[in-house]
């Protein structure tokens, strides 16, 4: 599968996408915006709590073509975070308290300077988070990456969409599943996920489909208890994280007929607690490119940091950004429904 | 008159029905939402046994609201086709079940 980008698909433009997801057709348009929400809660402007993560997308490259992949990433995707930009990163955190760097993609191990950058920021005692897709790690040219992250304490959070063959390889492409619990086990046996080592296994849980994720504690409890019983893997911990209206899911919802529904059970699942807590309030996104950015939704519709703060990593100041106006459109809604959600997986 | 007796987007007008008897609605949708929380049972197990009685009763809107809600529960289509044939299977049982009647019955009208 080629990514939307590839097929010039008119779903590849952000401000298309921005349209769609406000004005596809009359019912769309009539539902109510984001920014209405949080003023009714006193929350706009919405302002960060204060940058905590530092999360970097080193590359939309990608050994996957997920379908409900929010970066469109694939293997026709070029966009790769250069060493010099890596650097401004580095510079960036040695003069910030944050503590932790999370990473991402695309598969961020296809970074070619991935080892040099952890070993970097892992030598400044930085909490490194590497985001996985897991089947990378199961070809021959990173098949060493797991012992390498695990003897620099780095946490690992994969994908695993559902317990069931079926439902993951119907997202993320037939033989995923399969793959993926190999690679589980392989990090289980270097440490990864036993309590003992502190090297930290977490999965995610992402909706194959329209509809929201479920309570977090019982989706755990179930993973636990299939993957275990199943195939003897163990994981710390497992995030439940709410499909946005973004490029490829965008493009499943518009294709299938389930906009209107999904946008309106966002909507009417807005939680003002959920809104209190929303990530883009601690979290700092870099593109492959060096431009910042409130989320990595945001990044991938375009929507730079603004209202006076710095939109590159080479004007990188932590006080104007920690005083920022945050950017927000109707994808927002996505991590205010329920439980809310977060890279984290629910916050509330 | 509209097209179809079922509108899917009748679902969402449910909670309507409170504007002719406000009191019995009232009641009803607090019991409706003390009946699936978390108890004895779980809400998920709970999600579950609805839709194979949305599946009994043969309601549409039923089926559809907790076909969704299985789902976010993280139950798999195994899981919720088995659900499917319970209804099934009592179903069709309490059909077969009344040939023991007729079998009574024709035992007296026989010779």
């Amino acid at each position: 599968m080629k990514s939307l980008i590839a097929q010039s698909h008119s779903l590849s433009d952000p401000k298309v996408q921005i349209e769609v997801i406000n004005n596809h057709n009359d019912r769309v348009k009539s539902l109510d915006k984001f920014e209405k929400k949080l003023d009714e809660i006193n929350l706009f402007p919405l302002k960060p709590t204060g940058i905590e993560i530092f999360q970097i997308n080193v590359g939309y490259m990608c050994n996957m073509t997920c379908k409900h992949c929010h970066v469109d990433a694939g293997p026709d995707r070029q966009e790769i975070m250069t060493k010099e930009t890596l650097q401004y990163c580095i510079d960036a955190l040695k003069d910030s308290d944050i503590q932790t760097v999370d990473l991402t993609g695309g598969a961020p191990e296809m970074n070619p300077h991935f080892r040099w950058f952890v070993d970097e920021v892992s030598k400044m005692g930085k909490h490194v988070i590497v985001r996985s897709n897991l089947t990378i790690l199961d070809t021959r040219k990173f098949e060493d990456l797991p012992q390498f992250m695990a003897d620099r304490g780095v946490e690992i959070t994969c994908s695993l969409p559902f317990y069931s063959k079926r439902r993951t390889d119907m997202q993320r492409g037939v033989g995923t599943y399969d793959k993926s619990m190999k690679i589980l086990k392989v990090l289980n046996e270097i440490g990864y996920g036993k309590k003992e080592t502190g090297l930290l296994l977490n999965l995610v849980y992402n909706p194959v489909g329209a509809f929201l994720p479920g309570d977090q504690n019982s989706l755990r409890e179930q993973y636990k208890e299939r993957l275990w019983e199943d195939h003897g893997i163990i994981f710390n911990d497992l995030y439940t994280i709410t499909n946005l209206p973004i490029s490829r899911y965008l493009n499943f919802l518009v294709e299938s007929g389930n906009l209107e529904d999904y946008m309106e059970k966002l909507i009417t699942s807005f939680n003002p607690g959920a809104a209190q807590g929303v990530m883009c309030r601690n979290t700092i996104s870099i593109g492959w490119d060096g431009a910042l950015y409130d989320c990595d939704f945001n990044q991938m519709l375009q929507l730079k940091t603004n209202h006076g703060a710095p939109d590159h990593i080479k004007q990188w100041d932590l006080e104007k950004l920690n005083s920022r106006e945050i950017i927000v459109n109707q994808h927002c809604f996505g991590c205010t429904a329920g439980a809310g959600s977060s890279c984290g997986g629910a916050v509330t | 008159m509209e097209k179809t007796y079922y509108n899917p987007e009748d679902l969402k007008k449910f909670g309507n029905v409170g504007e002719f008897q406000k009191d019995l609605a009232d009641k009803f949708f607090d019991y409706y939402g003390t009946v699936f929380a978390d108890s004895a049972l779980s809400a998920r197990e709970k999600s579950l046994i609805a839709l194979a009685v949305a599946h009994a009763v043969q309601c549409p809107y039923c089926i559809d609201a907790y076909t969704e809600d299985s789902l976010e529960k993280g139950y798999s289509e195994e899981q919720m086709m088995e659900a499917v044939h319970v209804a099934v299977a009592i179903r069709g049982g309490a059909s077969l079940v009344h040939g023991v009647q007729m079998m009574n019955k024709v035992d007296k009208l026989s010779m």
